[in-house]
């Protein structure tokens, strides 16, 4: 189980380096940065006064090399537009992201995996076609009009919910719902499919050779094994949440990470940027690490691949 | 009363191409302590019978019956919570996969100490010593300190002697075994069989052992009954069968055994030329007719039941044997520990 985690940990790593280099290499790549910060109407003294102020005329492993260093201690240096430093930037919008991303991934597995189970075991019903022309739904409507139509209906008509903002509890049940609709065909099909699979097992027939009555079954032997495809899954969403965050962000003025990206990629603000991909690609790899080891707790044949 | 009473069962699977009648009007009894083996290739119909008698047939599956009672008790009449709470208890089933029948996210010993805490009013380090005990008694070494392994961490051969501990758990009055040894090296199925034939003994079960290996039914067996194709086509006690086989499907199965000292190499084995029929689609008269030598007219209109010797009965229209020549001197000697 140690030699797991540390082969895990090693991998999850070289990912984070390679990231690395791809977000320090975005910011050279998008054109004379000394240019960028000094301005159109300035002198080639300025930008060159600008160059060496930023260490922009050291060699580029150098320069990688001492923004790596930074941005190992959280330090991305300060932001071209906001007066603050990034670090402190992110750190503010980052907790209503998470908070959005954490409530939408819980919305999307209570509604998605019981219905996936439900459709496994009603296989051909009403129920199993419902819930596959839910997921057909889920697919085809969009974040944004999703959002727009929930603040419609439950904001503006019911006025049973805040329309925007991240005050409140209260102000992020739309949100997490039109984020999360998004995550919810992928995992009861996955979870439907995989209860198909586990159901027909010749484990179950043993369990039900005992003597086990249905839900035992059911929940202890085959929804465990079910769930673990589920596991990756939902990382892998959790990500996609984080990063799809933008939308809903955007359509509820909340003012997150994502927002946060938005605005920083409207005005060329790079080193925001920078620390939101640095960020954002983190906290992916960690959950995959998460999902990994949640799997191997799941499944013992998975510790010792 | 018989532990087991199967008269005339039937089960039809509905398919794309029709109704398949995997199962035709099959019938025997068991008593306590006897060992049933019930022999036939692949398709004959043994496993669904085995598994109609647990009430574990896929979902699509038909059973009917004329009667079916398990010591006394109408199966077919049964409530879904009366048969869940004689699966395990008193009638308890070994599969033929060792290495999937197990479930891969639980260890050993939570899987047997579920078994009799199911129907036991027990607490768990009672389920535990019995799982040991009864992990010691079928030969596994070691046996504490399996308890906390996976499936995944045992050999086919560990597994289903996990499999067959399991079985034991609440001391069932009928154990049925599916092929128990098919997946297994050779001389782990040796092992086994022993051990299932010392543990019926010993505990008095009734066994019913599903097999397509005749050498198994000599070894083990007191009864056998033959399928082929859906049908019960002789049955009786195993002397008496392998004596003086009296169907040709019999026959044919026997003459494809090789016998030590009587089959020189190179020599090549009895066949049964042709091929299963389709069970598909209404049937009539006797379904090995199309490979038999001595298929006459009258095979295509009924299928006889008749007795050859007290107990022994058998399909076919041809007079019974009393002795046969060529029957292969099948260990039956060494069956029973003397």
């Amino acid at each position: 189980m140690l030699m797991f985690l540390l082969r895990r940990l090693a991998v999850a790593l070289s990912v984070v380096l390679t990231v690395s280099v791809i977000a320090f290499l975005l910011l050279h790549l998008s054109g004379d940065l000394a240019l960028a910060i000094a301005g159109p109407e300035a002198s080639p003294e300025q930008v060159a006064q600008v160059r060496a102020q930023f260490g922009l005329d050291r060699p580029m492993i150098v320069q990688y090399g001492a923004w790596l260093a930074d941005a190992a201690r959280f330090d991305f240096g300060r932001s071209f537009y906001f007066r603050d430093t990034v670090a402190a930037l992110v750190v503010q919008r980052m907790p209503v992201t998470l908070t959005l991303g954490a409530i939408s991934l819980g919305v999307a597995l209570v509604i998605a995996i019981p219905l996936g189970v439900l459709a496994a075991v009603k296989r051909g019903s009403w129920i199993d076609r419902a819930a596959l022309i839910f997921c057909a739904l889920g697919q085809a409507i969009p974040t944004f009009w999703l959002g727009l139509s929930l603040i419609i209906l439950f904001a503006v008509n019911l006025r049973w919910l805040p329309v925007s903002g991240s005050a409140t509890w209260a102000h992020y049940v739309l949100p997490s719902v039109a984020l999360g609709w998004y995550a919810v065909p992928a995992v009861m099909r996955l979870t439907r499919n995989g209860m198909l699979d586990v159901l027909a097992s010749d484990y179950i027939r043993t369990a039900r050779a005992k003597g086990l009555r249905w839900p035992q079954v059911l929940f202890k032997h085959a929804l465990r094994n079910a769930v673990v495809p589920v596991v990756a899954l939902a990382a892998v969403q959790f990500g996609f949440m984080l990063g799809g965050s933008i939308v809903v962000e955007a359509v509820f003025s909340m003012q997150g990470l994502g927002h946060l990206a938005w605005e920083a990629i409207a005005r060329k603000d790079f080193p925001v940027v920078q620390a939101v991909v640095m960020l954002l690609a983190t906290i992916y790899i960690g959950l995959t690490l998460l999902a990994d080891l949640l799997n191997a707790w799941l499944d013992p044949r998975i510790r010792v691949a | 009363m018989p532990l087991l009473d199967v008269d005339h069962l039937t089960i039809d699977i509905p398919t794309e191409g029709g109704l398949l009648h995997a199962v035709n009007d099959v019938s025997f009894t068991l008593e306590r302590g006897e060992t049933l083996a019930i022999v036939g290739e692949s398709g004959s119909g043994k496993s669904l019978t085995s598994l109609a008698l647990m009430d574990l047939l896929p979902s699509k599956a038909i059973r009917r019956a004329r009667s079916l009672r398990f010591d006394g008790i109408d199966l077919q009449a049964a409530s879904e919570r009366d048969k869940e709470n004689l699966r395990g208890d008193r009638m308890a089933m070994i599969f033929q996969e060792p290495m999937t029948s197990l479930n891969p996210a639980y260890t050993i010993g939570d899987q047997l100490a579920e078994a009799l805490r199911r129907h036991r009013k027990v607490d768990r380090k009672t389920a535990r010593d019995r799982a040991v005990h009864l992990l010691e008694r079928v030969g596994i070494t070691a046996a504490a300190s399996r308890l906390g392994q996976y499936p995944h961490q045992l050999s086919g051969g560990l597994r289903q002697r996990v499999m067959i501990a399991m079985g034991l758990m609440c001391e069932p009055d009928l154990i049925i075994a599916d092929e128990p040894t098919t997946a297994l090296d050779v001389t782990i199925q040796a092992q086994i069989l022993k051990l299932l034939r010392d543990l019926q003994q010993e505990f008095g079960m009734a066994l019913i052992l599903v097999t397509h290996d005749l050498g198994v039914v000599a070894r083990v067996a007191t009864k056998v009954a033959v399928m082929y194709a859906g049908r019960l086509v002789e049955t009786g006690p195993v002397e008496a069968v392998f004596g003086a086989p009296s169907h040709p499907y019999t026959r044919g199965l026997l003459r494809a055994i090789p016998v030590p000292g009587r089959t020189r190499p190179g020599e090549p084995l009895g066949t049964i030329p042709g091929q299963v029929p389709s069970l598909v689609g209404p049937l009539s008269g006797c379904s090995f007719r199309n490979r038999c030598d001595h298929a006459q007219d009258a095979c295509a209109s009924e299928i006889p039941d008749r007795t050859v010797t007290p107990g022994h009965r058998m399909a076919c229209i041809l007079d019974p044997v009393q002795t046969w020549a060529e029957a292969p001197a099948l260990a039956l000697d060494d069956r029973r520990p003397q």
